[in-house]
This record gives structure tokens, sequence and C-alpha cells, in this order.
């Protein structure tokens, strides 16, 4: 009884110092904005990042990362590790137990079956599963008891966190979508609006593509949390609408992803109602230089590896290229906050970032001139530079969107200076990376010289990400155009890194292949890396808990908000 | 008059099964996808199985069949059971309109718009109208008094200035400066009592504004070139010779002539109030029918892209056939046999 009224007591003085231990519900409501609205609560059908991470607050998976890319235990007690025994030795299974007690919001229990039924729903070929390389090389899952589930891979896997890791891959109630499975999927509006889950919310009400209103789940496993009773997700407009509602007006605590222009939003926080928050995931804004010879009269075979570029597989040239190339303005001026100077495809997490490629941090033009001059390319009458008849002309193609051109026109005119010229074209992003198979204007195709794009990959291990570049992955048309190596880099030494790190556990070791393959990239030229890229959203000032975070959904600790006076 | 209706009803529908065939054509050859807008870690092979699971593999002439049949047989099927609860043997079965993003029926989808669009769309239609004739009216009555020259400047800045600007200065001024309205609209306000109505009204103040500025400075000059028109005619002089009062001729003879024309150009534009106001909805997050559709385009969201623009060709055919059939009824000069 004492401890129990010495507890009243803390949680009040705690109350009016923050009301950091605040009881469920507490709080009021919580208005989220995302200026893409939500479309659907269910990620397996929707790999949207709004979709995604509306979602994260009603379904979980068994473990989240969190803001530094560390796991967190969320429905289970500890991670399963090689030391642990979670893991097996040969990296075949791993074994999950779930928390003891833990219940859907329903009341029922959680159980392994449910992590069965999930891997089931999301293997079904005809389920069109858009996370399905979360679950790839899972033979089967095993219920080994209620709590507990075995996941058997059919390779070995140095990181058997795919499954059940990142709000990527929530577990979903198998009563709930037992007639959902694979053809059906889609049709099941009832469940994929309204997911039964674990987390700290409850869909209460859901107008696709506009808003979603929850409430405090009543069975979420700490009594205390959320602290807000009720939570709205809006929905529309656009991100400078969205920053202006909680920076100036006020109107709303969370506003996701502000991609506007530095310097408007710092307008916006000079009003004082808000901040900006940003965090860095392995987001890098990078220009692909093709390898293969996109010349249009080559009709079929263009853009294949049978006719190698006839100067961009110079060094000379694309390390004069890399050079020429003022990376702080570029930051400075597109960027601001969610954006730092990279010289690596792969600039996080920290063990993973290459120092080896510094060089590129500083801009060097009589440097770059020096090369150019010395591998015989000299200015023509026109000041572009030219050697046995041909010229230092590139077509440099991106999507459309406000910050990609005035990125190209600063490199165009950082080109110049070298002599180098270039044309600039852009392309509606749904055609350039929609994977339309008769359109000559995706960014698979790449019918140009160099492209730029960013690119990232989910949770914190890159080992399929640094697998992009194998000679396997190059679109031709035999592949139907459908693989990642854009730039066509291929190198059988590169290919073999890849294979070792699929047979390496040790993190070290893991870490020195990707350093290793990182710089092999670099060296070749298949990639200019531009711009570290950020994620920016802004936060009320009465918004507490919040805990930016790139390598998992944004909201991915909604159950730790509280609000602050 | 009757035989003329049905006549125009009946060749209605060719017109709009070609409208919809050359809707779905140009949707189908537009570049886009679907699954353009996923996060590129989604793997390419991932990509092309979600196209086949949207039906993306069917040869062009059998998705156009499929369409047809789920909005013209199991759509209304369906209004049918919801609104009558009479089931049909294939209840349950039917396959429906599903739009891509949300996997769920796209007429669902656009009922649950409706509501904000026609609130905020219409009444600032009406608005307009209400503003539009007392302007043009007195505009033209007194040609060239100050009152004239300022409903002349003030339809011009409402034609030339777009929305967009409009919507943004107001924004600024109410909710950023003063704070006395929302930027936001709350589609899930319910007004159940005088507070919420006064929220309501405050929500819908800046949207109806500058939708309802825009469309007045159209009718408000169309009302005033029709008034100008009538007033010169010798009739408008007979009136006044036989000792009219000047009230009754300007409000009964002339008015009553001088709408003919306006309420046509009404009545052709009341589509637009379903088809939303793109831009307006957007900059104040009203989502409603107009959001839909851009979200749709964007997104290649096809089914619902095309079952939306559809829509907005059915209405305008029908209004369309209002206008001629009202404009009959006002004038009864034309007769149409």
């Amino acid at each position: 009884m004492k401890l129990r009224s010495l507890l009243i007591g803390t949680t009040a003085i705690a109350m009016t110092a923050g009301a950091a231990f605040a009881e469920r519900g507490a709080d009021g409501q919580l208005n989220i904005i995302y200026w893409q609205a939500a479309s659907i609560m269910n990620p397996y059908l929707s790999g949207g990042t709004k979709d995604v991470e509306a979602a994260s607050m009603t379904i979980e998976p068994l473990a989240h990362y969190d803001e530094n890319g560390n796991m967190v235990p969320m429905l289970v007690d500890e991670i399963p590790t090689i030391e642990n025994g979670g893991v097996s030795e040969d990296f075949k299974s791993i074994t999950w137990v779930l928390k003891e007690g833990l219940l859907w919001s329903d009341g029922t229990p959680v159980t392994a079956a449910d992590l069965k039924f999930t891997a089931e729903y999301c293997l079904n070929p005809e389920g069109g599963c858009q996370q399905v390389s979360n679950y790839s090389d899972v033979e089967s899952v095993e219920v080994i008891d209620d709590r507990t589930a075995k996941i058997n891979f059919s390779i070995a896997k140095p990181f058997p966190y795919g499954p059940f890791v990142g709000s990527l891959s929530p577990v979903l109630q198998a009563a709930q979508f037992a007639d959902c499975l694979g053809a059906k999927a889609p049709e099941c509006t009832e469940q994929n609006f309204y997911p039964i889950g674990t987390g700290p919310f409850v869909v209460t009400d859901f107008k696709a593509n506009d808003v979603v209103t929850f409430e405090a789940n009543p069975n979420y496993r700490d009594a205390d949390k959320p602290a807000f009773a009720t939570a709205v997700f809006k929905g529309g407009g656009d991100a400078a609408a969205a920053g202006r509602s909680v920076l100036e007006t006020g109107e709303f605590d969370y506003a996701w992803n502000l991609q506007v222009e530095p310097e408007v939003l710092s307008k916006m926080a000079a009003a004082g109602k808000g901040e900006v928050i940003s965090s860095f995931g392995a987001s890098v804004e990078r220009i692909m230089v093709n390898q293969t010879n996109p010349d249009p009269a080559l009709g079929d075979e263009r853009g294949t590896v049978a006719h190698p570029h006839p100067f961009l597989t110079d060094p000379a040239v694309y390390k004069a290229m890399s050079l020429a190339l003022d990376r702080e303005i570029i930051v400075e001026i597109g960027y601001g906050a969610s954006g730092q100077v990279t010289c690596n495809v792969l600039p996080a997490p920290a063990i993973y970032n290459s120092t080896n490629n510094d060089w590129c941090k500083t801009q060097d033009v009589d440097e770059a001139k020096r090369l150019l001059d010395e591998a015989g390319w000299v200015p023509g009458s026109d000041g572009i530079r030219e050697k046995d008849g041909i010229r230092l002309s590139v077509l440099y193609q991106t999507s459309t969107n406000t910050v990609r051109q005035g990125t190209q026109a600063l490199v165009k005119q950082m080109w110049a200076e070298i002599g180098i010229e270039t044309e600039l074209r852009n392309i509606d992003a749904s055609v350039f990376f929609g994977g339309d198979q008769s359109s000559p204007d995706t960014f698979q195709k790449f019918f140009a010289d160099v492209e730029m794009f960013t690119n990232t990959f989910d949770g914190t291990d890159p080992e399929s990400y640094m697998g992009s570049w194998v000679c396997a992955e190059i679109p031709s048309p035999d592949n139907q155009w459908l693989g990642e190596n854009m730039a066509r880099f291929c190198d059988p030494a590169y290919d073999a890194l890849v294979a070792d790190m699929s047979n390496t556990a040790v993190l070290d070791e893991r870490a020195a292949l990707a350093i290793a393959m990182n710089d092999m990239l670099m060296e070749s030229g298949s990639i200019i890396p531009l711009v570290h890229r950020g994620d920016v959203s802004a936060k009320s000032n009465s918004l507490g808990g919040v805990l930016m975070n790139s390598w998992d959904s944004e909201l991915w600790n909604v159950a730790d908000w509280h609000r602050i006076d | 008059m009757f035989n003329y209706t049905i006549r125009r009803l009946l060749f209605a529908i060719p017109t709009l099964l070609v409208i919809s065939f050359i809707i779905f054509a140009i949707l189908d050859l537009s570049p886009g996808d679907p699954t353009g807008q996923l996060p590129l870690t989604v793997p390419p092979e991932v990509r092309e199985k979600i196209r086949i699971s949207m039906g993306l593999g069917e040869p062009f002439h059998i998705r156009y069949w499929k369409w047809l049949v789920q909005f013209f047989v199991n759509e209304p099927k369906n209004i049918i059971e919801q609104s009558t609860g009479y089931l049909f043997a294939d209840s349950g079965e039917r396959l429906r309109v599903v739009s891509w993003s949300t996997r769920s029926p796209v007429v669902d989808l656009i009922v649950e718009r409706m509501p904000q669009t026609l609130w905020v769309v219409g009444m600032s239609y009406i608005l307009a109208i209400l503003i539009a004739i007392p302007i043009g009216v007195i505009s033209a009555y007194k040609q060239y008094s100050w009152f004239d020259q300022l409903g002349t400047f003030v339809s011009m800045v409402g034609f030339s200035v777009p929305t967009f600007f409009t919507g943004l200065v107001l924004i600024l001024i109410f909710s950023v400066k003063l704070g006395w309205l929302p930027m936001v609209y709350d589609t899930n306000h319910v007004v159940n009592s005088w507070s919420s109505f006064l929220f309501q009204l405050k929500q819908m103040a800046m949207p109806t504004a500058v939708l309802a500025f825009a469309t007045m400075a159209q009718f408000s000059r169309f009302m005033r070139a029709s008034m100008l028109d009538n007033l010169n005619q010798d009739y408008v002089r007979t009136a006044r010779a036989k000792g009219l009062k000047e009230q009754s001729v300007v409000l009964v003879h002339v008015l009553r002539n001088s709408m003919i024309p306006v309420v046509t150009v009404i009545a052709l534009g009341i589509p637009q109030i379903f088809g939303g106001a793109i831009i307006t909805e957007q900059i104040f997050k009203v989502n409603g029918l107009g959001s839909l559709l851009i979200i749709g385009i964007q997104g290649a969201d096809y089914p619902l892209v095309q079952t939306l623009t559809f829509i907005f060709a059915v209405l305008i055919v029908l209004f369309n056939l209002i206008a001629d059939v009202l404009y009959g009824v006002l004038d009864p000069r034309i007769r149409y046999e």
C-alpha cells in the first residue's frame, strides 16, 4: 500500500515535471499530418512509406530498429542471436519466443501460429505481397509451442532478421486474415483497413487517401501507454503546407517528410511553434554512370554490355567528373539540414562507412583538368573536350523534382568548367521509376549517359543492397530490363566479394567486405555519389518523446510520445 | 419536347460507350506504372508480381470488357442491393471496380468523398451565383458608372489570379497571421450542435471563398453582357413607353430574358462541382473528389481514374441535355421536334 501511494506520488511529481509517466490516454489527441495520405493499413499490400508508417501505429513486428539502427525487441523479450542460441550454428534457422501474456487489441492471445500465418500470407505467390524480399529464402515457419516459432531458411542466412523485424514485416492476426490468402488478399477491404494489431493504437475510422482515426489500444502490453487517448493521421496537400500546419499554425503535432527548400523550412520554423528534426539512414543521391553505349543507332543492342560506352569507361573521365563537383554547394542549395556530403554509395550505418574515397569531398577543378589533358582529351573550338572525334558530351537524366532539377543545373555548370558538355533531361517519376516495358525512359533501360536518383535499403544490413551490382543484375532485354545494376558495372572480383558476404556471419568481417565492395564501386567510376540524404520532419514544441528514425517507421515509438507543456 | 428528351437520352448511350473506350485507351497508352511510386527497395521481380496481381497481365480488350461488366452490371446491382435489401443470385461473388492503391471498391471511395466536395464546391457555386447576378445586373444598368468599373476590375482579378495564389494568401492572412480559421479541413467533423456548425462554417470559409471568387467573376461578366444585349432592345423601349415602372422593366422583362443564356452556362457548369476543385482541395486538404482524382493520376491507379472520369463524362452529357431542355422551357420561341 505504501509503495503504491509512493508510486502515485512520484507519478504526480513526474506529471508536473513534464508528464513523462502519464497514464494511458491522459494527453488527449495526437495530430499527425502526412502530406501523402494513407491508402491502406496493410504494408504487405502497399510498400508506400506513408502506408507502412500509418500501419506501424497498429501492427508491429517482433523487433524494431531504433534511431541508431540497433534492433529493439517489441513482442519478444530478447533478440535471438548465435550467442543466446536463438540462431542455429549453420545460420539456417532462427527461433523467436514471444513475450508472455501478449494480447491482440481484440483481447485474444498472440501465438506462434500468427507468425506462421503471416509468413504464409506474404509468401503466397498469388497475393502480390510487396514485402516478399523480407521473407526471401524462408522455407517454413515451425510452431514449437504457443509462444515459440522457428523460421527455417533454405540457405545459410548470416543475417536472419528479414522476417518480422522492422515495420515492413509486421505480424498479422491469423484469425482476422484467414480468408485473405493469395488472390483473395486485395479483396479483404475490411481487414486491410482495420487490421487487428498489438501496437499502441487501434483504427476506429479509415477514410482511404484522406484520414485515419485511432484510439488507444485497451490491451496494449504497457498499461501506462500510449499517453494519447486518440490519434488522427491526416493526409493531403503538399510538403510545404504540412510543415506550415505544424510550424506556423500549430494545428498539427507532427509532419512527415518535409522535402522543401531548406530556406522555406527555416522561415517557417522561425514562427517558434515547433522545430524541424532530421535523421540519416543510408539514402544516397547518386549519379549512375552508364558503362554501356546508349546510342540509338545500336537499335536493340542499345544499352547492353555488348557495346561499352565510348568515353565513360575511361578512368580519367569519370574521375574528373567526380572531382569537378562541389558537393558542399549542392547540399547547401538543395538539401540544407537534410543532406551531407558523401563519397560512398554505402555511407551508413557507421561501421560500413568507408573513408578511402574522401578525396572527392573537396572540389579540385585543376586536378580534373589535368587528368583529362593527360588522357588526351583536349578542348575543341567550342571549349568541349574531344579525342579521336569523340566529344565529351553527356545526356543527364533524372526524375522531375525541383531539387533534382536544381542539382542538375549546378552539375551542368561544374562540368562545363572542365570542358564537358551536358544535356539535361527530366522524366516524370511515375515513368522514370515505373517498370513499363514499352517506355524507353525508365531508369532501368538507362538510355542516357548518366542518371541521378536516390536509393537505400531496408533495415540495417547492406548485404542485398551491395548485391545489386553483380553482373547478373544488369538490366538487359534478356531479363526484360529487370535488374538493379543500372550502371551495368560488372567485375568477377566484385561478384566474389558478394558471395563471400553471404557466407560471413561475424559483423566486423561483413563490414570489411561491404567497405571493400563500396570502394571497388567507387574506383570503377560507375557510381558518383553526391549527397547522403536524411529525412526531415517537424514536431510541435508540445510533443515529447519523438525519436526520429530513418531505419524504421518514424512512428516506431509512438507509444512513448506524450504532451509536454 | 418529351420525344426529343428520350431521343437525346438514347443517343447518349453510344456516346458514353465511345467516351469510356477512349478514356480506357488513353489511360492504357499513357506511360506510367502503378508500382512506380513504390520505394526502390522493392525489387523488380516483386513489382512484376504486383502488376500481375492487379490484372495488368491480361490483354487490353479483356480488361476493358471486365471494367464494362464491373461498372455497368455489378456496381448497379450493388447499389440496388444496398438500397432495397434485395439480394441477387451472385451476391458476394461479383467483382467490383477496385482501386489499386487502396484495394477497396472505387464507388465506396467516391461516396465517402462526395459530402465534402458538395459542401465546399457546391456552396461556392451557390454563393458565386448569388453574388454574381446582382453585380451583373447593376453593372449593366449603370454601365460605365464607378460600380461597373469596380465590378469589372474585381472580375478581372477573379479571372486572372489563380486559386492556388488566392488560397495561399488567405491561409497566410487568416491562419498564419490572425489564427482565425483552420488551414486543414477536417473531414471527420460531424455537425450536431451550434458550435460544431460554427466550426464547419469556419473550415469551409476559405476554400469556399477562393472558389466562389473565381466562379463569381465568370458569371457576373456573363450576366452583365446578357443584360446589356437586352437593355437596348425595342421591347424595353415599348415597356418603358407603356409607362411601366423602371423596376419592373429591369427586373421582370429584361432580367428574365437575360437569364436564358446565363442559366445554360450555370447548368453546364454543374458537373464541375462534382469534379471537385483539384487545386483548391489540395491547398486546404479538403480531400474531396478532386484530390481523389489527382492522387489516382499520380499513382497510376487506372480503375479509379477511369471510373471517376467516366462519371464526370456522364454528368457532362446529362447536364448538356438539361441545359438544352431548360433553354426550351425558358424561351418559348425554341421548340425541339
